[in-house]
């Protein structure tokens, strides 16, 4: 049996998704993106030109339902699938663009570099419980029209696992699509082997800027998947409830969800969102609270309801430095995630609401994610009936410790974790160097950078993405890329 | 591969069965029992020791591996009777008086004979005035006492008193271990070394045979 949590019973849940319907159909959505207005005018939605307000129908929303898929893949650098969304199944991905780097050392936060980013992406090549990666932060030394195409670049050179990302303007997206089909080939291929997936937000409450909403219809255009983010901020720009933010949740990921639809019926789609419940305290957004997890894992039940496969910014802290804080509030946002089967699970390596990010974390964090795989596996049965042979047995040696029983399923049964995590007896941890977590997290960092091989691209692609990039750079006067020249 | 590699790495995948045959095979070919004890046996216990220290195998193939040591030993001993290489040193071990849990002590006991040295198990229970008895019998090198209470550690210290007295304090090195102990308790009652799990008992054993 798959341990599951649950937050919303079928009535409450019902009610949020009527609700949110009715406010799609007579509050409407504002969306600057005349084209998009145009499209929905169309399909039948009611459209106030002079406050770019649609009112969507409900038919409309009951047929974008019904094409939106209820799960994809997504493959890696060699068009092998890498992840599974769909179900209950669950992956882990580092969260994303974060502006600042917990410098290990010094343990100040810095603007990271394209150095750092290489080294992030050899670690997140050698983390295991990792799917997929992201374009964790963002380089401070490249021009900021190309911040975003440059950490999707070096990602594609240097890890061979999918990526998480999103484009910062209209153009961007453009580079980035190049990029990704210069690995697969041809967009067709990229279209039936996603590579990439886009974070497309909303900005609440419900409206839609003329970028995010563009990039949504440019990923729909390209069947390239995104993750719909809503990030309504519970008692400041949404209801103080957490139903009433629950609402307003759904009204903003239906509204892009039927965009996406429209625009390329079938788009893979995930029902995502990075809300908060906003601490009127220090005017700040949380990620690591319950009231925000809850959020979280309820929304991900709706979009099962729906039948959408779901993402969560979750598993993350707003700790500043790798404390008590920052295990506390991972572990506890990524077990509840995986027990809820939100499908795309974002957070490993982030801290301070999602603004810095930790090598040390992310490896922290990889063994976070391994220990709640291995809650979702659940308690199994194994030859574990008629009990009566296995006592005797026990009985007989005195130990199981290599009986066949043993040895047959404790590798099933058991998921060890790697040295980061401290298992040993206090004098055995004495003898290997009383070392702290942060320590021994770094000692893995080290290792597993050094340890990275080389991405084995087809032919000439290693070579057409550094001419791509080194085209787009030139353009922004940049005539020498960090980390290749 | 040669047929003492074959020995060690049959030895390192647990396969008792396999390394019986190539035991027997290797004897026929002439091979002395001490060499495939020494370049085949210890080899293959050595390499598992060192593997398991560095989280590449558990305790479960330590302890297969042991087992597979006891079939090579089971056929070579007869064949080395009186060869002081087929123990490589003699351990009296025991839970102390008072205390009946013996899964720790076991688990030394099995580690130790894996490791090449003759066990003398005593079992649980054992007066302090036994450990002393045995070990001046069997001119044991090492006396091993194990207790997981903390009502019974005292009963370490008499042991290692009555080590005092009897005289052989300085000849026998008195090894300790157990859930309630820790490295300061065992250096205040006098213990000659403290071990915190089974594999380090051998390495202190190891440490002091070493040393001699």
């Amino acid at each position: 049996m798959r341990p599951r949590i649950e937050f919303l019973d079928q009535q409450l849940l019902e009610r949020i998704v009527s609700e949110a319907r009715d406010l799609l159909c007579n509050l409407g959505i504002e969306i600057h993106n005349n084209g998009i207005l145009e499209l929905l005018s169309d399909h039948g939605a009611r459209v106030e030109s002079n406050t770019m307000r649609v009112f969507y129908t409900q038919e409309l929303i009951d047929r974008s339902l019904e094409t939106a898929p209820s799960g994809f893949h997504l493959y890696d650098v060699a068009g092998k699938p890498a992840v599974d969304l769909s179900g209950f199944n669950v992956q882990f991905t580092p969260g994303s663009a974060a502006i600042h780097i917990l410098d290990h050392d010094s343990t100040e936060s810095r603007t990271p570099t394209s150095a750092d980013y290489v080294r992030y992406t050899r670690l997140v090549s050698g983390l295991d419980h990792l799917a997929s990666q992201s374009t964790a932060f963002i380089p401070g030394d490249v021009h900021e029209k190309i911040s975003d195409s440059y950490r999707l670049f070096l990602s594609l050179l240097h890890c061979p696992k999918p990526v998480v990302t999103g484009a910062f303007t209209v153009e961007a997206f453009e580079v980035m699509k190049d990029l990704l089909v210069a690995v697969r080939g041809s967009e067709a291929e990229l279209a039936a082997k996603p590579l990439a997936m886009f974070s497309c937000c909303p900005t609440s409450p419900l409206k839609w800027s003329d970028v995010t909403s563009q990039n949504l219809v440019d990923c729909a255009r390209h069947s390239i998947p995104v993750e719909i983010i809503s990030m309504p901020m519970s008692g400041f720009i949404a209801p103080v409830t957490l139903v009433g933010t629950l609402v307003q949740h759904t009204v903003e990921t239906l509204s892009g969800l039927i965009i996406s639809q429209l625009v390329n019926p079938g788009t893979p789609v995930l029902y995502g969102g990075s809300p908060a419940y906003f601490d009127v305290r220090y005017e700040t957004t949380p990620m690591g609270a319950p009231e925000t997890q809850m959020i979280d894992c309820a929304y991900n039940e709706i979009g099962k309801y729906l039948g959408i496969p779901t993402q969560a910014y979750i598993g993350l802290s707003d700790s500043k430095l790798l404390d008590t804080q920052a295990g506390l509030e991972s572990s506890m946002g990524a077990t509840l995630a995986a027990l809820a089967g939100i499908n795309n699970i974002s957070g490993p390596g982030m801290m301070d609401f999602e603004s810095c990010y930790s090598h040390e974390k992310l490896v922290i964090d990889n063994e976070i994610c391994g220990m709640t795989l291995r809650l979702t596996r659940g308690i199994e049965e194994r030859e574990d009936f008629p009990a009566r042979p296995r006592f005797e047995e026990l009985l007989r040696e005195q130990h199981l410790l290599i009986s066949d029983h043993t040895m047959r399923y404790l590798d099933q049964e058991v998921a060890y974790p790697g040295p980061v995590i401290d298992r040993a007896n206090r004098a055995r941890w004495q003898e290997e160097g009383k070392r702290t977590m942060g320590q021994r997290a770094h000692q893995i960092v080290e290792q597993t950078v050094a340890a990275h091989e080389p991405v084995s691209h087809a032919g000439d692609v290693r070579k057409e993405l550094i001419q791509r990039m080194r085209a787009e750079a030139a353009t922004y006067g940049m005539d020498r890329l960090p980390e290749i020249d | 591969m040669e047929l003492m590699e074959q020995i060690s790495e049959s030895l390192q995948k647990g396969d008792a069965p396999a390394v019986d045959r190539l035991t027997r095979d290797a004897l026929e070919q002439g091979t002395a029992p001490g060499q495939i004890l020494d370049d085949g046996l210890l080899v293959g216990m050595a390499v598992i020791g060192q593997k398991f220290k560095a989280h590449e195998v558990f305790l479960p193939h330590v302890l297969l591996a042991a087992k597979a040591m006891y079939a090579g030993l089971d056929i070579l001993g007869p064949l080395m009777e009186g060869d002081e290489r087929l123990s490589r040193g003699k351990v009296v071990i025991g839970t102390v008086q008072g205390d009946i849990h013996d899964i720790g002590k076991n688990l030394v006991g099995i580690m130790l004979r894996g490791a090449g040295y003759e066990v003398i198990d005593l079992g649980k229970d054992v007066a302090p005035a036994r450990f002393i008895d045995v070990a001046i019998e069997e001119d044991a090198q090492f006396v091993g006492l194990s207790t997981l209470l903390t009502t019974t550690r005292p009963v370490m210290k008499q042991v290692i008193e009555l080590a005092r007295e009897r005289g052989i304090y300085d000849k026998v090195r008195i090894l300790v271990g157990g859930a309630p102990l820790n490295r300061a308790y065992a250096e205040e009652i006098g213990a000659h070394a403290y071990c915190f799990d089974g594999m380090n008992a051998v390495d202190c054993v190891n440490g002091f045979m070493n040393r001699s």
